[in-house]
Formats: structure tokens, C-alpha cells, sequence
């Protein structure tokens, strides 16, 4: 199974997948995250189209309490 | 009282809070509203993936209330602070950041010269740059000529409630600015923040000191009123300081004499 590593640690995907549908099986809201593959932000936009595949390194992020 | 602008964007309140440690999510909303800011700050951090149960933030954020000013808390290098702030905008839909570039674990100084690099890129990027440094007026001038939008001199060491240390660094800061300086951390009570204010600061960044407070929401009104006092006796000029007394009833017409 191919693995991609997942804010920093690693997770298997069936298949390469979209950034739209990886949210989707990890059930997050994409209106309240944003997601980086291989250090480059990827822009909303471009979630349909962005593909995610074996070795790629995804980093979801979301707001949390801070100063 | 006079509105504060950054960047062209007009605020009415000259306190901007934050949104981490509070005892809950309720009691944060509360002490908010009693601050009256218009501005608080949030940080940027992974999703958990294995526990999707956990509430989000923003459920407790009225954006159409609030600007949302993400920082780059914990980052320790010029690369990992642009990285976040980019995440950021794409998060937030917003290019305001709060931009640290942590130096030394112990003290969260800044590291300066990182953090001038960092204000460089992301000004060149379009970012509206709001970066927290050392009280020192020479970086807050260098990074004004960098692009910031503010400079945000620390008081204190972040979360230490030690009050303004160097108030003559902050006035001196405010002489050589011609953008709005904000202090950014070191309050701890209301005097602190009146001070600041007093001494020229344009606004005043808390959260420990309301946080960290025993009644939160409390403490959130008297730094919304210690603020405004403190601008308004800033714009009012006080009164030189004298060494001896000076009558304030008038020495004639006294009985007897």
C-alpha cells in the first residue's frame, strides 16, 4: 500500500488521491484548514486537481488558542 | 477616542487579545467581548488526524466580528516562520501575521536578525508584517525599513506579567516610528497596560494577563478601560513631574493672615 507521510507520521492511501478527497476520508472541514505538499502551500482552488500520491509529504493545519 | 490604523484599516479599540489558555472556549467568548478588541490572535498547528472530535477554534470566533491575526508562535527559524505565515493566509484568508522568530527557549526572546529576514520575504510576498521584537529601538527602526506594517516591542518576556521593563525604550521606540507600535507581551495588570499606553504605544497585545487571570472576563474589561485611559492621558499630556510641592489652592485670602 502506498504511504505518504502525514503531519509527520505515516499513513497509507489506496491510491494516489486528490487534496479534496484526501479531507474527505479524514473527515475535516477544508473551510478551516490549510494543507502544504512537499513545503508548498496548496491553494483551495486547486484542492480538485492537487494530487497526492506515494513519498509525499502533507502537512494539514488548522487555528488553535495562542498569542 | 481616536481610531488605531494599520495598514490603511481603521480599529476602534487599541487592545488586541488572544485566544490561548483560557480556563474554556465560553469563557474566552465572554472575555473577549468585554475587551472590546477588534483584533485577536491565533496560532497555527497540525490537525490532530486520529482524534477528529475535538472542537474547532473557530467555532468560538465571530469573524465577521473579529480580524483574526494568526502568529508564527514557536518557530524557531526565518524558513519555519514564513512557512506558517504562508499556511496561514491560505487558512485565514487574510495576509495579516503576527510574525515571532523565537531565539532562546527560556526567555522567548526574539531572534532579531531571523526575524528581519522573515519580515523581508513575506513583505515581498504581500504580507501585512506585524513582527514582535526585543524593546530595542534600532531593530524596530530596521524593521519599519523593511516593510512592517507595526513593530511590536515586547514589555516582558512573553507570559511573565512583569510589566513594561524599559519604558524609556518604548518611548524612544514611538519618537523614531512612523508606524503604530504595538506592545506585545509583558502586561500583567492593568497598570501595565495603562503604562504602556501612557508611554505612546499605539495599542497593546495581552493574552496570559487575561487568561491566566483568576476571573478572565473581569480582568478583560479592566484592560479595555486601562487601555483607553491610558490613551486618552497620553493624548491629554500630563503634567511635568516636579520634586517639591505645588499648591493647587491659592496662597492669598488665607484666614488669619
Amino acid at each position: 500500500m502506498p504511504q505518504i507521510l502525514l503531519n509527520g507520521e505515516t499513513h497509507e492511501i489506496a491510491a494516489p488521491l486528490s487534496v479534496t478527497a484526501l479531507l474527505e476520508r479524514l473527515g475535516i472541514d477544508t473551510r478551516r484548514v490549510a494543507v502544504e505538499r512537499n513545503l508548498v502551500v496548496v491553494r483551495r482552488a486547486h484542492y480538485d486537481t492537487e494530487i497526492v500520491s506515494e513519498g509525499d509529504e502533507v502537512e494539514i493545519v488548522n487555528f488553535v488558542g495562542g498569542g | 477616542m481616536d481610531p488605531l490604523v494599520i495598514a490603511g484599516r481603521s480599529f476602534q479599540s487599541r487592545l488586541i487579545v488572544g485566544t490561548g489558555k483560557y480556563p474554556s472556549n465560553p469563557v474566552m467568548v465572554q472575555a473577549h467581548e468585554a475587551s472590546g478588541a477588534e483584533m485577536v490572535t491565533v496560532a497555527v498547528r497540525r490537525v490532530n488526524i486520529s482524534d477528529r472530535s475535538r472542537e474547532s477554534l473557530l467555532d468560538y470566533i465571530d469573524t465577521s466580528r473579529y480580524t483574526l491575526l494568526p502568529n508564527t508562535a514557536g518557530c524557531y527559524t526565518a524558513d519555519e516562520a514564513v512557512r506558517t505565515a504562508r499556511l496561514a493566509r491560505e487558512a485565514g484568508l487574510s495576509h495579516w501575521v503576527k510574525l515571532e522568530v523565537i531565539g532562546d527557549e527560556k526567555t522567548l526572546f526574539p531572534d532579531n536578525e531571523a526575524l528581519l529576514e522573515a519580515t523581508r520575504v513575506l513583505v515581498k510576498e504581500g504580507f501585512v508584517v506585524l513582527p514582535y521584537t526585543t524593546d530595542d529601538p534600532v531593530v524596530c527602526r530596521k524593521l519599519e525599513d523593511a516593510g512592517a506594517a507595526a513593530v511590536m516591542p515586547l514589555g516582558a518576556p512573553i507570559g511573565s506579567g512583569l510589566g513594561i521593563q524599559n519604558t524609556n525604550n518604548i518611548r524612544i521606540i514611538r519618537e523614531f516610528s512612523h508606524v503604530p507600535v504595538i506592545v506585545d507581551a509583558g502586561v500583567g495588570t492593568a497598570s501595565d497596560a495603562s503604562l504602556a499606553m501612557e508611554l505612546g504605544a499605539d495599542a497593546v497585545l495581552m493574552n496570559t494577563a487575561i487568561a491566566g487571570a483568576r476571573e478572565p472576563v473581569t480582568m478583560a474589561r479592566a484592560m479595555r478601560l486601562a487601555v483607553e485611559a491610558g490613551r486618552l492621558a497620553y493624548t491629554a499630556g500630563r503634567i511635568p513631574r516636579r520634586m517639591y510641592a505645588n499648591a493647587s489652592s491659592p496662597v492669598e485670602g488665607l484666614v488669619g493672615r
